[in-house]
């Protein structure tokens, strides 16, 4: 790792500050940036970490029955403390391993938006609000392509508000070896609307499957997606699955999430 | 240079680090507690597990800054001060949960947090839990022969591999 300063704000209030400086860099759990550092693909003059802001950890209720998660919040926590949505529960049950869970949080996951995370899949599936140090951002209006979301620099994540559906579930195919989502489907039944979000497939990163969600509208069941398919085309393609086989894995995965939500 | 501090083992401890510092390096370096091993260096093995606050952490992953304030636990604390084993370090040995031993402290530390969280757990969660934990002499199934034993389940049914 190239050298840097760090500093451990306790306040968001204060970590806005630190990260008003040129070539600062918020710090979340870390299990992404710090691999990260070691391979010298960022080199920021200051890390601010988030791990010490206790305004940004924990989950409510708010009055409209949203789950709201706070941006500091780890994966563990998430797995315990989020039984009110019990499909968003067992997604951070399976992310990573018991010690990135330990560290990693909902914040940096969603600040990162890797292509094959399995966070993204949820807030988009959920159409939750992305809730940041300035401003709200719907989920539709987040997810930017791979690696990239709405944020601005020195904008952070300080909680996400998801809706609570009636029904809902992720499954994911893993990367034998990595155990990230080769592809992930996030599929949510709310009153009058379902929706169903793909991680892991498009060289876009997450997005909506909008056939899909017209045919589940109509009828929930997995024989309502019997006959529909995506195109390979704009699919990763790399040496654990090419495009083509992506494609057919969501239409698997979505029969599964259907059959699976409770 | 700035200053850490932390409680290691039950002990305060203190040292100058720089930014990058790791919680691993701190620990190795500066306090000499070389039991917590270095594998991979990409958070993938754990053989660098250690508690903080209670919470099984990869210590590759986190600097040592973060752990300003925090409790720390690493191999070194888990026998007793005149040396007798901690009940999983007794039931690696009693089960031959190791060959070479480079994972064992990591294991041993996974082990524990696992048993805190869930004092009797099945085979499958046992194996499940240690996802994160490499041992590449192959020596999974006594490892969690070892696991299962320190939780005080009968392991005698279970084929020694």
């Amino acid at each position: 790792m190239y050298a840097f300063d760090i500093e451990r704000p306790a306040t968001i209030a204060d970590a806005i500050a630190a990260l008003g400086t040129e070539e600062a860099q918020a710090l979340g759990g870390g299990q992404t940036l710090i691999p990260t550092l070691k391979q010298r693909l960022a080199s920021p003059a200051k890390l601010v970490c988030l791990s010490a802001i206790k305004e940004m950890q924990g989950i409510c209720t708010a009055d409209d029955g949203a789950l709201c998660i706070g941006g500091g919040t780890t994966h563990a926590a998430v797995a315990a403390g989020a039984g009110a949505y019990p499909a968003l529960a067992a997604l951070a049950a399976h992310i990573g391993d018991p010690a990135v869970r330990n560290r990693g949080t909902i914040g940096g996951s969603l600040a990162n938006n890797d292509p094959s995370a399995c966070y993204p899949a949820a807030v988009l599936g959920s159409g939750a609000t992305v809730i940041t140090s300035n401003r709200s951002i719907a989920a539709d209006d987040y997810f930017q392509g791979m690696f990239t979301t709405a944020l601005e620099d020195g904008e952070i994540i300080t909680e996400v508000r998801f809706p609570v559906p009636e029904k809902a579930s992720y499954q994911k195919f893993e990367q034998p070896a990595s155990r990230f989502a080769l592809v992930g489907v996030f599929v949510a039944k709310y009153a009058g609307s379902v929706r169903v979000a793909v991680t892991g497939a498009s060289e876009e990163g997450v997005f909506r499957w909008a056939e899909a969600e017209a045919a589940l509208s109509g009828n929930f069941a997995p024989e309502a997606l019997e006959g529909l398919s995506l195109s390979g085309d704009g699919m990763i393609s790399d040496l654990h699955g090419s495009g083509a086989y992506r494609a057919h894995l969501v239409g698997v995965m979505a029969r599964r999430a259907v059959a699976a939500a409770h | 240079m700035p200053e850490v501090k932390m409680t290691v083992n039950g002990k305060p401890a203190s040292g100058q680090i720089e930014g990058r510092t790791l919680l691993v390096e701190f620990l190795r370096e500066t306090l000499g507690l070389t039991g917590t091993h270095v594998g991979c260096d990409t958070s993938q093995c754990g053989a660098c597990v250690v508690h903080v606050d209670g919470k099984a952490v990869k210590s590759c992953t986190m600097f040592a800054a973060e752990a300003e304030g925090a409790e720390i636990k690493t191999i070194e604390g888990m026998a007793e001060p005149d040396g007798t084993l901690h009940p999983i370090q007794q039931a690696f040995q009693d089960h031959h949960g190791l060959q070479c031993g480079f994972c064992t402290p990591g294991m041993v530390m996974s082990a524990s947090a696992l048993l805190a969280e869930n004092p009797t757990p099945t085979e499958a969660e046992v194996r499940d839990y240690l996802e994160g934990n490499l041992c590449r002499c192959t020596g999974y199934h006594n490892i969690v022969k070892a696991i299962l034993a320190a939780s005080g389940q009968d392991v005698s049914r279970i084929a020694a591999e």
